[in-house]
Order: C-alpha cells, then sequence, then structure tokens
C-alpha cells in the first residue's frame, strides 16, 4: 500500500500528465497539497482494504457469493409476509437501467427533468386510482416506514398523541412504527380488530389491509369507529390486491399507505422497496415527501414541477413535516411501468390467480390430517396453517426437497403478535408465480409429516 | 429527441387507453376455481389505463430522453456527487442469486448475502474509523433520524434526560435540523465564521449540560475543510455531548481523513453519493449509519455478525429499534461492496484526489469571473456567487438556466443559504479535463453574456423540452393526478 494515492482507476479519465497540467494552474505539484487543511496527524490514514481487483475477478467473487443463496424461483417457494414474489414483466428492468432514468439526480431543474417529472405525476396518478384517494405523494423508502410516517402525520392533521395500532398488522412494522414515534411523546397501544376501542385522545386507528396473515378486515367498520372519536384511519394496503378488493378509500380510509413492491420490484433481500402514500386532499399540506405537480411554462406548454415545496426540510428546516429527502425514484418508475403495463385487466387477473391459487393450497392442506387453516376469515393471497410439529422441522424438511416453506410464527419478533397463541402456526403465501406442480408438491411434503 | 405523431410524450398513460388493448397475457387458472370472495368485498371499478407493449415501452423511453442524466450530461449538482455509476455495479445487484431472495429465508440459505453484508460493514467502519455499522437506513435523511435517535437513547441510558438541544451549523442541509426535531431535539444554530469555520466562541457558549450533541457536515457545505474540527468535536465532547457527522461530503476524504480519528461519534454515509450507486430521479439511496463503541449497542436493528462460518442477523442489546422494513437496500448495498472492491484503498484515495483537484481546477479558472465569498482552497465543490452578475440583473438562477442551454446540468443554487446566490459546483472525478475546460468556458460567456445581452440569460433556458415552468400556479392550485377531461 506504499503506492496509495497512484492508482489509475478506470473511473478516472484525467491522466497523471493532465493531473499535472492542472495542478500547474493552482501553483501545486501534487494532489496531497489540496488536503492540508486536514491536521498533519491525522491526513492520509491507512486503509485496510482488500486490493483492488478487475471486473472479470468482481463478476466472479460477487457470483460465488450470489450463488451460496437459495433463489426463489428455483424451486417452489411460499414465503410472503410483506414481500412478495411475483411476476415481472421484461420491460420493467429494460426501461429502468435507461441512463436517462437511472443517473438523473432528483429533478430539481424541471426543464432538464420532464421525464422523471411526468413519471412520477403518472405515479401519484396510478397509486391515487389504486386506492381511490385523492391525492398521493411521490413515494416513501419502504411500506413500513410510509405507515410509520402516516401515523405521525395523523398525530399533526389531529393535534392527538395516543395512536391504535390493530394487532393484525405486521409486527415489522408495528416495530418501526415504534422506533419512528420514540422521541416524539406519542402513546401507543395494541387493540384486537374486534376490541377496537379509540377515544377522544386516539389521533389514528392503524390497520393493515388485507392484514398480516392474509385477512380481510372490517375496514368500514374500523373507519366508522375511529371517525365517530374524532380519529383518522391510516391503513396500510397491498397495491396488487387492489385489482380485485375494494379500495381503502371506498372505505373511508384517511391515510393509506402501502409496501409498492409487489408492482414490478424484486424482493432482492427486502430493498429496494417502494413506499406508498396516498390521502385526502385537504390534508395535502401535512404529507411528507415530494410531491409534483402539473403547470404550464412561459409557453402556455404543460409541464411538471415539485411542489409544495414549503412542506419539506430544504425549506422548512426543523419545522418540515418529516425529514425524507431522497426516496425511491426509480421504483416509483418501476411500479408505474408495471401498472401501466398490466393495465386493469392484468391487474385483476394477476390477483384473482394468487387468490384461487392460495385457496387451493389452503383447501388442500386442510384436508391433511394433522394441519389445520388457522386463518377464520375471508382471506387474499396468505393464511395460516396449524402444523403437527414445529415449523422450523417442516421448513427443514421441505428444504431438503427444495421447497422454501411460509414463515415460522413461533420465531421472534412473530410470536410475541395476536397469533402467538397458535402452536406450530406458519403462514403461507401463494402467488402467481406458484404454480399448480409447486403446491401440489407441497401438499405431498406435508403429508409425509407426521 | 424525437417528434411528432403518437410519439411524443404529451398524453398521459390514461389519455393513451383504448379498451382491449394489453400490456401482458397472463396464464390461465391451473387450479380449480374456489369459492369467490363476497361480492361487498370486491370492487367494482378500477382506473388503470389498457396500453400494449410497444407503446408503453415507447412512452416510458420518450419520457427517458428528456432527462439530463450522468450518463448524457455533466452534472455538476453540487452536494449531490454526480458521478459516474459504474454499469458492473448494477449487473451485480441484479444477479438472481442476489435480486431474487427474500428477507425472510432462513439465514442458512441467504449464506452469501449476510456475508457481503458483514463486509460491507467491515470496509464501511475502515473507511470511517468507526467501530459499528448499521446498514438498515435507506437514505441520508434516514441515516441522520438513527444516528440522532442513538445519541439520544445513549444520554437516556446513563439516565441524562437533560440533553434537549442539538447544535447545527447555520450552513448544514436541511434534513439535519429535520432530523433532529424527529428525534424530539430542539435545535440551536451555530454560526459559521468569516473563514466559513464553525465559530468556537459561539459553540463554546452553547456548549452546556443541555447539549446532546451537534451535526457536522465535514467538509461543510461550503466545500471547506473546517480547521478547527478537532476542536469543535472536543468542545462538544466536553460538555458531555456527542458529535453527528452528516457523510454527504465524503467523496472528498475517501483515504485522506477518517472520522472516528477526528473525534466524530455516529455519522450516516450516502451510498448513492459517494459510493457511486445510481440516484434513480431521486432514489433509492442508502445511508449506513457508523459509530463508535460507545454507540454501537445502539444501532438500528438489523446488523450482521459471524461466529465460526456462519452469518446472522442480530438486534444490538440496546438498540433503537428496526428503522426498516427488512434489512436496509440491500441492491444498493451490493452496488456500493462492488465499488469498493473494484478500486480498494488505493482507488477509493484517487477518487478523493481526483474530485478536489477538479474543484480547485474550477475555482481558479473562474474566479475572476465569478465572485469566490470564501477565497481559500475547496474540497470537492465550490461555491460561487452571482453576486457581480446580480449587480447587471443577472441572478444566481438566471445563470443556472442559461448553463442548461449549454447542455450542462445546473450547478445547486442558493444553497448553503449563508451564501447570497449562491452556485455550489461539484465536478467529482468522473469528468476529463476537456469537459472541464469546456464547462469553464461556457460560464466565462455566460459571464459575457449578462454584460452583453442580459436577457438573453435572465430568460434562460432557451433550448431545453419546456421554457421556465409556473411554480407559483403549481403550488396555488395544485393539479397533483390524471382527472377525466
Amino acid at each position: 500500500m506504499a503506492n496509495q494515492g497512484h492508482f489509475q482507476s478506470h473511473y478516472i479519465p484525467n491522466t497523471p500528465e493532465e493531473q499535472e497540467a492542472m495542478l500547474a494552474t493552482l501553483n501545486l505539484q501534487s494532489i496531497d497539497e489540496l488536503f492540508r487543511d486536514i491536521p498533519d496527524e491525522f491526513r492520509n490514514p491507512y486503509l485496510q482494504l482488500p486490493s483492488p481487483i478487475s471486473e472479470i475477478e468482481i463478476q466472479k467473487e460477487l457470483s460465488d457469493l450470489a450463488n451460496k443463496n437459495r433463489i426463489l424461483n428455483s424451486g417452489a417457494s411460499f414465503l410472503g409476509a410483506g414481500s412478495y414474489n411475483h411476476f415481472i414483466p421484461s420491460i420493467v428492468k429494460s426501461l429502468i437501467t435507461r441512463g436517462e432514468f437511472l443517473t438523473a439526480y432528483t429533478p430539481y431543474q424541471p426543464e432538464v427533468s420532464q421525464g422523471t417529472l411526468q413519471v412520477i405525476y403518472e405515479f401519484q396518478s396510478l397509486i391515487a386510482n389504486l386506492y381511490d384517494m385523492e391525492v398521493a405523494n411521490a413515494g416513501m423508502y419502504d411500506g413500513a416506514t410510509s405507515l410509520a410516517e402516516g401515523v405521525l402525520m395523523a398525530c399533526r392533521v389531529t393535534k392527538r398523541d395516543h395512536v391504535i395500532i390493530l394487532d393484525s398488522v405486521s409486527p415489522l412494522y408495528q416495530q418501526v412504527i415504534q422506533t419512528y414515534c420514540q422521541a416524539q411523546g406519542i402513546t401507543i397501544n395494541l387493540n384486537s380488530p374486534e376490541g377496537l376501542s379509540p377515544s377522544e385522545n386516539t389521533a389514528c386507528v392503524v390497520s393493515q389491509y388485507p392484514n398480516f396473515t392474509g385477512g380481510i378486515e372490517d375496514i368500514a367498520g374500523q373507519s366508522t369507529i375511529a371517525h365517530d372519536c374524532g380519529a383518522l384511519l391510516v391503513v396500510s394496503t397491498n397495491p396488487l390486491a387492489m385489482g380485485m378488493l375494494k379500495s381503502p378509500g371506498e372505505y373511508g380510509a384517511d391515510i393509506v399507505t402501502g409496501e409498492g413492491q409487489p408492482l414490478g420490484i424484486p424482493t432482492s433481500y427486502g430493498g429496494p422497496y417502494l413506499g406508498l402514500f396516498a390521502t385526502k386532499q385537504e390534508y395535502i399540506r401535512q404529507m411528507p415527501s415530494r410531491i409534483v405537480g402539473r403547470t404550464v411554462d412561459t409557453n402556455g406548454k404543460n409541464g411538471y414541477v415539485l411542489t409544495l415545496q414549503t412542506r419539506e426540510q430544504h425549506i422548512r428546516r426543523e419545522r418540515a413535516t418529516s425529514n425524507i429527502c431522497t426516496n425511491e425514484a426509480l421504483y416509483a418508475l418501476a411500479s408505474t411501468i408495471y401498472l401501466s403495463a398490466m393495465g386493469k385487466n392484468g391487474l385483476r387477473k394477476i390477483s384473482e390467480l394468487c387468490y384461487h391459487k392460495a385457496h387451493y393450497a389452503a383447501n388442500e392442506i386442510s384436508k391433511l390430517p394433522g394441519y389445520r387453516i388457522a386463518a377464520p376469515h375471508p382471506f387474499f393471497h396468505e393464511f395460516i396453517i396449524e402444523c403437527p410439529i414445529p415449523v422450523a422441522d417442516i421448513n427443514r424438511i421441505l428444504l431438503s426437497q427444495n421447497i422454501l416453506g411460509g414463515l415460522d410464527l413461533g420465531r421472534p419478533p412473530f410470536c410475541e403478535s395476536s397469533s402467538a397463541n397458535l402452536v406450530n402456526g406458519m403462514l403461507m403465501c401463494v402467488t402467481e408465480l406458484n404454480t399448480r406442480q409447486d403446491i401440489d408438491s407441497l401438499i405431498t411434503a406435508l403429508s409425509e409429516i407426521k | 429527441m424525437i417528434k411528432g405523431g403518437n410519439r411524443t410524450t404529451d398524453k398521459l398513460l390514461m389519455d393513451r387507453s383504448v379498451p382491449g388493448r394489453a400490456g401482458v397475457v397472463t396464464p390461465d387458472l391451473d387450479v380449480p376455481e374456489q369459492a369467490k370472495l363476497s361480492p361487498d368485498l370486491l370492487r367494482s371499478n378500477l382506473q388503470l389505463p389498457e396500453i400494449s407493449e410497444p407503446e408503453v415501452v415507447q412512452y416510458f423511453t420518450n419520457l427517458s430522453q428528456l432527462n439530463f442524466s450522468i450518463d448524457t450530461q455533466f452534472y455538476p449538482l453540487g452536494s449531490c456527487t454526480m458521478k459516474y455509476n459504474p454499469k458492473v455495479n448494477d449487473e451485480m445487484a441484479f444477479l438472481p442469486g442476489f435480486a431474487n431472495i427474500h428477507p425472510l429465508q432462513p439465514a442458512e440459505t441467504a449464506q452469501g448475502a449476510l456475508e457481503l453484508l458483514y463486509k460491507l460493514q467491515e470496509f464501511l467502519a475502515e473507511v470511517t474509523g468507526m467501530h459499528g455499522v448499521s446498514l438498515a437506513t435507506l437514505a441520508g435523511a434516514h441515516g441522520e433520524l438513527a444516528g440522532v435517535l442513538m445519541i439520544r437513547a445513549y444520554h437516556h441510558s446513563r439516565n441524562d434526560f437533560s440533553r434537549t438541544k442539538i447544535a447545527i451549523p447555520d450552513s448544514a442541509h436541511g434534513t439535519n435540523p429535520a432530523s433532529a426535531a424527529m428525534a424530539g431535539f430542539d435545535v440551536v444554530t451555530l454560526p459559521s465564521d468569516s473563514n466559513g469555520n464553525i465559530d468556537l466562541d459561539q459553540l463554546r457558549n452553547l456548549a452546556g449540560s443541555d447539549l446532546a450533541g451537534a451535526m457536522i457536515t465535514l467538509p461543510s457545505t461550503l466545500g471547506i475543510f473546517d480547521e478547527n474540527i478537532v476542536e469543535v468535536c472536543k468542545i462538544v465532547h466536553e460538555a458531555g455531548g456527542m458529535v453527528y457527522g452528516d457523510g454527504a461530503n465524503m467523496n472528498a476524504l475517501l483515504g485522506r481523513a477518517k472520522l472516528g480519528e477526528l473525534g466524530f461519534d455516529v455519522a450516516h454515509l450516502n451510498l448513492h453519493k459517494t459510493f457511486s450507486t445510481p440516484h434513480g430521479g431521486g432514489g433509492p439511496g442508502a445511508g449506513p449509519v457508523c459509530c463508535v463503541e460507545s454507540l454501537t449497542p445502539f444501532l438500528a436493528s438489523p446488523l450482521v455478525t459471524k461466529s465460526g462460518d456462519c452469518f446472522t442477523l442480530f438486534t444490538p442489546e440496546e438498540s433503537i429499534g428496526k428503522i426498516s422494513g427488512f434489512h436496509g437496500n440491500f441492491g444498493v448495498l451490493v452496488r456500493a461492496y462492488t465499488y469498493i472492491r473494484t478500486l480498494g484503498a488505493e482507488g477509493l484515495k484517487s477518487i478523493s484526489g481526483n474530485a478536489v483537484l477538479n474543484a480547485n481546477y474550477i475555482m481558479e479558472s473562474l474566479k475572476d469571473k465569478y465572485f469566490l465569498p470564501y477565497d481559500r482552497q475547496c474540497m470537492h465543490e465550490v461555491v460561487f456567487s452571482a453576486d457581480w452578475q446580480k449587480e447587471r440583473g443577472v441572478s444566481g438562477l438566471e445563470v443556472a438556466k442559461r448553463l442548461l442551454d449549454y447542455g450542462y446540468h445546473a450547478p445547486t443554487m442558493y444553497f448553503p443559504l449563508i451564501v447570497h446566490e449562491a452556485l455550489m459546483i461539484e465536478p467529482t472525478e468522473s469528468e476529463t479535463k476537456e469537459t472541464l475546460d469546456a464547462f469553464i468556458q461556457a460560464l466565462v460567456q455566460i459571464d459575457q453574456e449578462s454584460h452583453d445581452q442580459p436577457e438573453t440569460v435572465r430568460h434562460a433556458p432557451h433550448t431545453t423540452p419546456v421554457s421556465r415552468l409556473d411554480e407559483a400556479q403549481a403550488a396555488r392550485r395544485p393539479d397533483l393526478k390524471w382527472q377525466p377531461q
């Protein structure tokens, strides 16, 4: 490493000679002299990193790492719980990797960012339509943080500081809400959907649709109960289920958030995903994150700009509605392309495929001795099964037959949630990518486990 | 740019919809049809477009061509580090063994992913001179929130509940005060001195028993390395506070200085800036949080640990909690890992060297034409003021807009807030000397135009897909989604 600082990377065009010419303009001999403001004893520390390698070696190293992972599409997989393996049309990757989209910054200069801005306007339109809400923003980090920001917004809107989370909401989402609220003086209580009892202190009721275990709850009823106390209803809603299920907007939700990952975004070990966020017109000035609006240019031509920016951190600083700046614009683009390609019929068909295949699987499992379907209400594409032996053991056996089983509800933090009284509970997810052969192989494998 | 016929981008998706068209074909149901849901649970109307696949591809391709981007233009947007985004990084993130794995699959089936995360934690700890790293935060501001929550948790763990204030320089990004507020702190503003450094006397005055910490960007948003930084950290520490480092400008310091050695306690990195992952038009980013040993127990969940040959996720004892749905923006983390492996220590050091050289070259070449409020060596970016042009009736915004006509993205304008008519230029290490020279020439010419033909500059841009947009109308009468005509 004696040579540190003199390595010529292929990412740096200027040759040592050109660098010298530029240094001469500055009356300097070496690049090191540009760092004189750093106190001597801290300048040029030793960096213990592996030596640089060529792209040939990089591809090999990363492929070797990737090959140690079990790929969802390499066999039947039934894991969901907030990240879903769905079909992604080829055009999504092809279009989002265009350099003009991929390597642009946030559209601060609208005259040379109309591509990104118009895409975001389209995105807002489609998400608002999907949820039947009046407005949607340009997106949040992911489903969990979007819901947490929805809670904070409800507290701002109502000027109240008590929050009720239904215990059927994803335990992961509950934890993120706790993290976001820990310094805000907000009191959080858990209610069961049946025991929902807000008070005049309640800022909002937080619900999930379908809920963490796939169940379809009475969102209209929750909306009425919340509104009777002057509280808002915040619903984290799976956008893919909107292909068939009645929208949260129609049920009276005030803030709708969601995980946009099912809309054309790979599972990618948990990210990058996309937070969806929609609300009513009257609350737009309390919304977090960027919003794009349509306007006209000096020639009267339609164009798009970032708008309502006085809500945001770069203007309002400590009084902003949120600290969010960079969000997930590239994946807002991905979901917009996905929804454009799917259209109303495609999305309906995909959601129906998920529904029927999941119900077929549940029916077949329910016929197996020792197994029981434990989710009582109508469900979408996830359901709980109670198993005759611990789920970890079942999953090990399934994996030996190249089947990735469902989520073990006995592992933390899931064992602490409403399904805690379950014995050997497994959360199964079935999507359009699971063939009948996949499902039948699962049934056969389960039937052999007693 | 393609124009005319149906290849224009004027019509929105919903206006392109023709009943019966489809962009995908779905397979037939291969299981027996199941009992239907009760009709009152089903939606009757879904307003999504019906468009064929070729139309979708043409529309989005044409839209893309309305953008400036790193791949097509010089993009010297200060504070954003718009460097070349290597394609191999994307390719690696798209490997099915990374893109098609589930965040909740058993650790034994994701050892490659966990190993990568573990090594990246180590790399970032080494680059920053820190002890612990959490990769769970999804953007710079998200990292800031985690970091200040950690400072809060640290003080509370010592039964110290009196520290309610966070000091933030007047030159800071808006995310700093916004994050501090989300973490429940009151923000006190630290003035800068005439040299662009933090005013030490002012800092001493407010460093008391109610100070939880300070949030410092290094180099500052003035593009300056604060020579007093060690003293700044010392003053905060002596008052019992913690120093947060906003790593937005780390491109200047790679291999040149370690935040942990300078006295910072916790910092975030913007992988989508310093570590070359693409900005995607505004994300995804990743904002890993690095910290000293005393703060490590408070890091956001999860971290990756190694025992024997086995990698697993765990939650630190006194963690501020889970701050994102799963384990961070994994695809972004794969790209940053790839970048660090490609460059190694020598490469990272040459990145900072060339980034700083390019910025100083621009500074030196333009300081006769544009007012330089802090006339001293800069780091990776230079902040000019358009005050001289303003005297001729041409604002900083107008200079920036005129640059678009010359085919360059504009610098960051009107930031930092303490510089009038600020134009913040960050060239990065990725550009050739020819590009820098041509850009300098363009700014020289625009200065000349401010003498000879100020109207041309004042009404710029003239050559872009749209001209200046009416932002006031956009805010006054918000039109935020498509409506049927």
